[in-house]
């Protein structure tokens, strides 16, 4: 890169590692379409792609804090399917019984019960890493098959459905998505909120007397954020929903398909707006929360953060609590998805998660990691995964080629780290 | 000055790692505005005496009096709590945040809402640094970035910042320049005259005798003896420090 190259990214405020994912995603993506015949860039891909990632993503950006603070969580994938199976048991045997079956409530309950319990076993692998001082490698190793034979225990193997019709909405189906109007709305209001806090944190630099960046390179940002969120809003509106499908949405709202064939169309989905409200709380939890500046001051130098007050003990087991959390949510989108709760859910979900991490920048050696460059990592790999399948690589070349995909980024990461002098 | 109450008076401190007796009931005391100096070689206890002080060792017995009345320190929260401040040797930064954010780190400035406000923080740490060391400029880069001297002005404005009433100074220059060395010797009179009490740990005897008015030496865990600085020479002390034994002339 040229110096002027640099220096017109560095005013920006993008740093090479987040280009450099972004250009890799562009890509793949645009190998894969020339590959398929244009097939891969298309309203219904990549909408398929963005609910097939939604929740590996959710899982990914909470182990950024486990990785952060160099822990590890092998037990990821196999609590998805504990939990998933536990909520699905919940709303169909025994929520029916309780409050009615189709009750209005059920998928509330459920999904409460699911994130409070992801928490406890979460909170409860923390204390035993943190207070007992068992290295977190073995003990989510032991969680891994603890909960995987947990899972199966719950129904004794059997296949929990259907599931609840609103919760499956979670899911991202047919029906769990935004719709056109509202997919809009959400793309608007995203980009003024993005231009908003722009906005507001020029006005506290300039209060402070601080150096801004030029207004232009604030106005560029802003404006890719802008056409990347209403950008996607509008390839999604532009997957029409088929016409089956449509004819039984207009039944079911006692309508007439209007002449000339439905215009519905699919939106954005619901398991993408979960991630995107997910992302932003733990973007805000990691740049502008305690708990945030510790996870990552601990990770840096754990005795600083001893010597500074902090109780790390007690801050891995909220770590942990909260990858438990945020593994209950992805097994709602997961089981919502399938629209039924199997013992195989989750499975090894563990790898894809850590792998997104990683390859979203965060150091196993601790103290870095971006929660957007998780996301990342994620849309990455299961682009990688889908691309492959589309066009026609067996299965066993398709691990093997996401291996070396996977070791190469980090090899790559180091490279940056050291060149950049971190 | 032996009328006064003693800032800090630590009795009969003792701690053991395994059956190793690292620290074997020593008794120091500091008064305000004075610099007590304790020299010993490495292993001779005196890092592990003064961590018992800032909270991050739990010390096996013995009892720390802080203004004269018994102080309970079990961690290093309860140190701050006393306005104890330490500046290790290791520096104790994250090296992956920024300045800022390890001048606050424990004590973050928050904004109305209970939010982290880093661009007060960096205010604040501009402020400081103007005074502590005009020269540092690097506000938003990671410490890691930083040169050795940089990086302990971050350490050093830490400890001061919070208006600390005693400042435990862990071979403060052990990683400096002439330049910087000089700085801190500085610092460190101004800080006297402000009226602090300053536990200065160092090899140095030349930086102690220069900067302490009392010297208290210690050998394989325990105190040889403490002297003042105007009553030896630094043969005295260096025979205290080797042989560990104390001068005729005895006057603590």
């Amino acid at each position: 890169m040229t110096k002027d190259k640099q220096s017109y990214f560095a005013s920006l405020g993008i740093d090479g590692r987040l280009l450099g994912m972004i250009g890799a995603l562009v890509a793949l993506w645009v190998m894969f379409d020339l590959i398929t015949g244009g097939r891969f860039i298309t309203p219904r891909n990549l909408f398929n792609l963005s609910v097939q990632t939604a929740s590996v993503a959710v899982m990914a950006t909470g182990m950024v804090f486990v990785i952060v603070t160099r822990n590890i969580d092998l037990s990821v994938g196999s609590l998805l399917g504990f939990i998933g199976m536990m909520m699905g048991a919940l709303q169909v045997h025994f929520l029916p019984d309780l409050v009615g079956g189709g009750h209005w409530s059920i998928w509330i309950i459920t999904c409460l019960f699911g994130v409070t319990l992801g928490a406890i076993i979460g909170s409860f692998q923390g204390w035993v890493i943190g207070y007992l001082a068992v290295p977190a490698f073995i003990v989510t190793l032991g969680g891994f098959l603890v909960w995987r034979g947990a899972a199966w225990w719950v129904t004794s193997g059997q296949t929990v459905a259907p599931l609840d019709p609103v919760f499956k909405l979670l899911g991202g189906g047919v029906e769990g998505t935004l719709g056109e109007s509202l997919s809009w709305a959400l793309g608007v209001f995203a980009t003024l909120a993005a231009l908003w806090l722009l906005y507001l944190s020029r006005k506290r630099k300039l209060a402070h007397g601080f150096l801004v960046k030029p207004f232009w390179a604030e106005l560029t940002v802003g404006g890719i954020i802008g056409v990347v969120v209403v950008g996607y809003a509008a390839f999604m509106n532009a997957y029409p929903i088929p016409a089956r499908a449509a004819k039984r949405i207009y039944e079911n709202k006692g309508l007439e398909l209007p002449d000339g064939g439905s215009t519905l169309v699919y939106g954005i989905a619901i398991p993408v707006v979960i991630l995107l409200i997910i992302a932003i709380i733990m973007t805000f939890m990691a740049k502008r929360t305690r708990f945030g500046r510790y996870v990552f001051a601990t990770g840096g130098n754990p005795d600083a953060a001893e010597l500074s007050g902090i109780n790390t003990r007690m801050l891995t087991v909220k770590i942990f609590a909260l990858m438990g959390a945020l593994t209950a949510i992805a097994a709602i989108i997961a089981s919502a998805r399938l629209g039924s709760a199997d013992n195989n859910l989750g499975n090894l979900d563990e790898l894809r998660v850590i792998a997104a991490a990683v390859i979203g920048g965060s150091a196993l050696s601790g103290g870095f990691g971006t929660i957007h460059g998780a996301i990342l990592g994620a849309l990455i790999m299961q682009s990688l995964q889908s691309g492959m399948a589309m066009v026609g690589v067996d299965a066993p070349l398709q691990s093997i080629v996401v291996g070396v995909v996977l070791v190469l980024a980090v090899y790559v990461d180091i490279v940056y780290r050291r060149r950049a002098g971190l | 000055m032996e009328n006064q109450t003693p800032l800090v008076e630590m009795r009969d401190m003792h701690i053991a790692f395994g059956g190793n007796k690292a620290v074997d009931h020593v008794s120091i005391d500091l008064y305000p505005g004075e610099v007590v100096g304790l020299l010993g070689h490495n292993g001779a206890g005196k890092s592990t005496l003064i961590k018992m002080l800032s909270g991050a060792y739990k010390a096996d017995g013995g009892e720390i009096l802080i203004n004269g009345e018994l102080a309970e320190i079990n961690n290093p929260r309860d140190a701050r709590g006393y306005k104890i401040e330490t500046i290790y040797q290791t520096l104790a930064l994250a090296d992956n945040l920024d300045a800022g954010s390890n001048l606050f780190l424990g004590r973050e400035l928050l904004t109305p809402f209970g939010f982290v406000d880093d661009d007060a923080m960096e205010a604040e740490t501009r402020k400081i640094m103007s005074r502590l060391n005009p020269n540092f400029q690097t506000f938003s880069a990671p410490v890691s970035t930083l040169s050795g001297g940089q990086r302990q002005s971050v350490a050093i404005a830490r400890a001061v910042y919070f208006n600390a009433k005693i400042l435990i100074m862990d071979e403060p220059t052990a990683a400096l320049g002439p330049q910087e060395t000089q700085m801190v010797a500085e610092l460190v009179q101004k800080l006297k005259a402000e009226g602090l009490g300053i536990f200065l740990i160092s090899h140095d005897i030349h930086d102690v005798m220069e900067l302490c008015d009392r010297i208290s030496v210690m050998k394989n865990g325990k105190l040889v003896g403490t002297v003042r600085v105007e009553d030896v020479t630094d043969d005295d002390i260096l025979g205290m420090i080797i042989l560990g034994k104390k001068p005729m002339k005895n006057t603590s």
